[in-house]
């Protein structure tokens, strides 16, 4: 067996076996992030003691005769965005540097609970506002295909920490496509899951209308093993959903496409997609047909909006979540040096404290919510997204799941696009739909775009609650492509 | 600054007031977290991630609060939405942890309601608008400087306590045509309010805690013209204050306008000191808060079973209870009024029942009691003394065992903690000097003090006796019947009583 390239399932079940310990896989991954992370970037904190002494626990605990949950003992990459006790905790941002969170957020506990090994904090766009992980204020991560190009955005660090073997299962954020396209330009696996499915307490809030945490891993069954362990109800979340989860697991295992209506989004394709990702894509698309499933093309009209009317609520929900970084409580305090007011103290910290993405979003959101702009901007996104839901509900009356493109391109080079937000903002124009109307998706690789070697990615859409149809679509795709290539797409990344 | 005399001010001008009143209620956590909300605790100790705002910290609505928001709605006749949001108010303060507070805007839980006060023997019908739920914020305490204000201090303290705690606002609808009672309408409306919402049981009122707080906004017009420009006066911290802010307001306002001036909109503070208003903020740029629906809470459906539930929870209005009582007792509306402020009429009605007549519980409650109650610093009613302790006493009183001045120093045991008044009377052997021959001898001995007193007597100035009297209860230390004593000093002397 391979500590590092092998799956989460395999590992945890050799862990359960008794044939390698915790400890030993943990300390694999620890030296390989020191060995390749000065490179990559993924990480913007190891916590190497806590990671040990984690694994250490889980070995104690087979050794007692504890019967251990489905992934025990395996190491995680976390994104820098959910609150950990004890360790720091920025949201790839200035403004929050020293800040030690003294609260675990709710998916943290649930991690610790089923026994997962905690490594460290990924690199994120500061504040998960970006699509390549160059808004973070310490630095761009690299894409472990070509370190010269970006690893998407805003989970890169989580992306890249899987695809670098650096860790088998990572957590990540999705308000507008942060988990999807970074799995998409990486070539692993990635799902936002229904809004309400995993509870956000404890995530740093950038929309709170839109964010969802999720599940990152590099193949379909180590990401429905990571969503059912992170997955249901958290009162401290009035937003999250009261019912049973779906048995992703099962779906994951169940791998069989014979007689499901598969969607394609016609909007989702076409002008602006690279032609090498259109076609993996069709490609795909011929599989799925092979495999059994009943493909047909569904038109979602108002999909056109669903970018603008983002780039209104995002900013305005972002607006007012990070008004609470003012200097006065934590993080970043610039000024206070008893010649200044309040009011000067906290929009000097603000001031030094948020890069120019985040200013940017900041600023359009509060003049999208002034009175007498309000009706015109935040209520009429508000009405497109009412007519984005009614597009997937309607689609999804006629069809089991929906797929487009991931993202319109392969992973592109560091600077390339980060003085030019609007192309940077279309890199999500396929991922922010789902996440307008609140259902679920999945991201998978699909193959290398023939013009760049690059990976290029799938997106399966369920409706809200039916996460499952993702994993069994997913699984089922991911299985024939095995096949095809003898093993899994990131099995092919150059090693570092 | 210069005023008109408020008869002067009324020949002219008519006011237009209307009431923003803010109640703490007292639920045992706060509106978004399980944060305890008692008063007085080491600041920043009642604190959590949500109230402090940390980092990812989520609210959840308490349902406690809710349930009293909606009572308060159903009391005041209020129509109680089936479906309505928390929104966001955005403004940047250092008391604030989010630095936007978690209230309603658009959608208000309760609206179009109304309360009937009295005044001058006059039912006015005072309108409610909206009853709505927000979370408080914490106290900003600035060190150093002459005036504990903002301006001048050296540095300031932020204590979140209070950061959360679940606030009700009901707002009244324009109040028009009170004339020369308005300021008596507006005390009128607080203390009615006040006492409805101690009826039901939401909040403990007390306006020097800040747990009620009240803005008094007020515009004057000349009669036929459209309204004038109001001001909102705050730091109203007490019903008779209420009453001045808004008596002081119209006086200012009419020199205002008589010297051809206008009136600025403007947050107004109230000088207790001296009765006045000073301006605060300037509202002529109005604060644009960006209101927009809580994304992190999920709407507020109260079905329409839970509300009639809550309906049946109701209790007497406290203007028909003060009127049932009143007639009971045979007293007028100021003497309830008076109970109502001491904060005794709950107690008084116990002990009433209890079996003590009306006029000897009151007497007891707000007298001898309120005293010992503020002495400690405690509510009268959390006295360690019962109305059964009280009903025995009368007892005692009635059958001659004890005179007043005895049942006081029954009662001082009783507070004391030596037992119940019979253990009391037992204890320090407190009883009415009932033999007649002690007295006589007392009675011997004070005449042979005071001869000439004794001699006035004698010659028909009845008065004289109670210097006599007097000296008697003294030797006896109380304990004699001071009735008993008269009429045998008269009978020693040989004068018709």
């Amino acid at each position: 067996m391979n500590l590092i390239r092998d799956n989460a399932s395999v590992l945890a079940a050799a862990i359960a076996e008794g044939e390698v310990s915790s400890e030993e896989v943990t300390r694999a991954h620890l030296d390989r992030i020191a060995a390749v992370d000065e490179r990559v970037h993924a990480f913007l904190h190891v916590d190497a003691d806590g990671a040990i002494a984690a694994a250490k626990r889980v070995d104690a605990k087979r050794g007692a005769g504890e019967k251990l949950g489905p992934l025990a003992g395996v190491p995680l990459a976390l994104k820098d965005v959910l609150a950990m006790k004890g360790q720091p905790t920025t949201a790839g941002s200035k403004i929050l540097e020293g800040w030690i969170p003294p609260y675990d957020a709710a998916v943290v506990e649930r991690l610790r609970a089923a026994d997962i090994v905690i490594l460290g904090k990924t690199n994120m766009d500061e504040f998960a506002m970006g699509s390549s992980t160059e808004h973070s204020a310490y630095g761009p991560t690299h894409n472990p295909w070509d370190l010269d190009r970006i690893p998407g955005g805003s989970g890169g660090g989580s992306a890249a920490a899987l695809a670098a073997f650096e860790a088998p299962l990572a957590i990540g954020t999705d308000t507008g496509g942060s988990i999807r396209q970074p799995a998409a330009v990486t070539a692993t696996v990635g799902v936002k899951p229904t809004y309400g499915a995993v509870p956000r307490y404890g995530l740093i809030a950038l929309a709170s209308s839109l964010d969802q945490v999720g599940p990152c891993a590099r193949n379909v069954l180590d990401t429905a093993l990571l969503h059912a362990a992170i997955a249901g109800h958290d009162p401290r979340d009035s937003t999250s959903i009261n019912a049973a989860v779906p048995d992703v697991v099962a779906a994951a295992l169940n791998a069989d496409v014979r007689g499901m209506k598969v969607g394609l989004v016609r909007e989702l394709s076409g002008a602006g997609y690279q032609a090498g990702v259109q076609q993996r894509f069709d490609e795909a698309v011929a599989i799925l047909t092979e495999l059994g499933a009943d493909v047909v093309e569904v038109s979602c009209p108002h999909f056109e909006y669903a970018l603008a009317a983002y780039y209104l609520i995002l900013p305005s929900e972002c607006s007012s979540n990070l008004a609470r970084f003012d200097g006065m409580r934590y993080g970043l305090r610039v000024g206070d040096d008893g010649s200044r007011s309040v009011e000067e103290v906290m929009a000097l910290t603000r001031e030094a404290g948020f890069g120019p993405e985040v200013k940017r979003r900041i600023m359009i959101g509060t003049y999208a919510l002034s009175s007498g702009y309000y009706d015109a901007y935040y209520g009429q996104a508000q009405k497109v997204r009412t007519l984005i839901t009614r597009d997937f509900t309607e689609a999804f009356e006629k069809v089991d799941v929906l797929i487009s493109p991931t993202a319109p391109t392969t992973a592109f080079k560091i600077g390339e696009k980060v003085d030019d937000p609007v192309a940077m903002y279309l890199n999500d124009i396929a991922t922010i739909p789902v996440n307008l109307a609140g259902n679920c998706a999945m991201s998978l690789p699909i193959g290398l775009a023939p013009e760049d070697g690059l990976p290029v990615g799938l997106q399966i859409m369920a409706p809200p609650m039916g996460d499952d149809r993702l994993y069994r679509a997913g699984a089922a795709l991911e299985a024939a492509l095995v096949d095809r290539w003898g093993h899994l797409l990131i099995k092919e990344a150059p090693a570092l | 600054m210069t005023t008109v005399p408020f008869d002067e001010a009324l020949t002219r001008y008519e006011p237009v007031i209307g009431l923003e009143v803010h109640v703490e209620l007292g639920t045992q956590s706060k509106m978004f977290c399980s944060c305890s909300t008692n008063f007085g605790a080491e600041p920043n100790t009642q604190v959590c991630p949500v109230c402090l705002a940390l980092p990812g910290a989520m609210p959840v609505a308490n349902r406690a609060a809710i349930e009293s928001i909606i009572r308060i709605g159903l009391a005041l006749n209020c129509s109680i939405a089936e479906w309505c949001r928390m929104a966001r108010k955005n403004y940047f303060y250092p008391d604030m942890p989010k630095d936007y507070q978690i209230s309603q805007y658009d959608e208000p839980i309760c609206t179009n309601g109304y309360l009937d006060v009295t005044v001058d023997g006059e039912v006015v019908r005072v309108e409610i608008e909206r009853v709505h739920m927000e979370e408080d914020t914490g106290k900003l305490l600035h060190a150093g400087g002459a005036t504990g204000r903002i301006r001048g201090a050296d540095y300031s303290l932020v204590d979140y306590n209070r950061a959360g705690i679940p606030l009700v606002e009901i707002v009244t609808k324009t109040v028009v045509g009170t004339g020369a009672l308005a300021p008596a309408v507006a005390r009128a409306y607080v203390t009615e309010l006040r006492d409805l919402m101690r009826a039901l049981g939401v909040s403990d009122v007390k306006m020097e805690e800040g747990s009620l707080r009240c803005d008094a906004n007020l515009s004057l017009n000349r009669p036929g013209d459209p309204w004038g420009t109001r001001t909102e006066t705050k730091n109203v911290n007490s019903l008779r204050s209420v009453e001045r802010a808004v008596r002081f307001e119209i006086e200012r306002q009419a020199a205002v306008l008589d010297a051809g001036g206008r009136v600025h909109q403007e947050t107004r503070h109230f000088q207790e000191e001296d009765g006045t208003t000073t301006p605060g903020r300037s509202k002529e740029q109005a604060e644009d808060y960006r209101y927009f629906p809580e994304p992190d809470l999920v709407p507020i459906a109260p079905s329409r079973e839970w509300v009639e539930e809550l309906r049946l929870t109701l209790p007497e209005q406290p203007s028909v209870r003060r009127a049932r009582l009143a007639l009971a007792w045979g007293i007028g509306d100021f003497e309830v009024a008076t109970l109502v402020n001491a904060g005794v009429l709950d107690i008084v009605e116990e002990t009433v029942a209890a079996g003590v007549a009306p006029d000897a519980a009151r007497k007891w409650w707000s007298g001898e009691f309120t005293r010992a109650a503020s002495e400690r610093g405690v509510e009268p009613a959390d006295l360690p003394v019962t109305s059964a302790h009280i009903a025995r006493v009368e007892e005692l009183i009635a059958s001659g065992a004890l005179n007043d001045k005895l049942a006081r120093q029954v009662f001082e045991g009783v507070l004391a903690g030596e037992g119940s008044p019979d253990e009391v009377v037992a204890a320090r052997g407190l009883a009415v000097v009932s033999d007649d021959g002690p007295l006589l001898e007392a009675i011997d001995a004070a005449l042979a003090e005071q001869p000439d007193v004794a001699e006035k007597i004698r010659s028909g100035k009845l008065q004289a006796a109670g210097a006599i009297v007097g000296a008697v209860m003294k030797t006896t230390r109380g304990q004699a019947d001071a009735g008993r004593v008269r009429a045998l000093l008269l009978e020693r002397l040989g004068v018709e009583g």
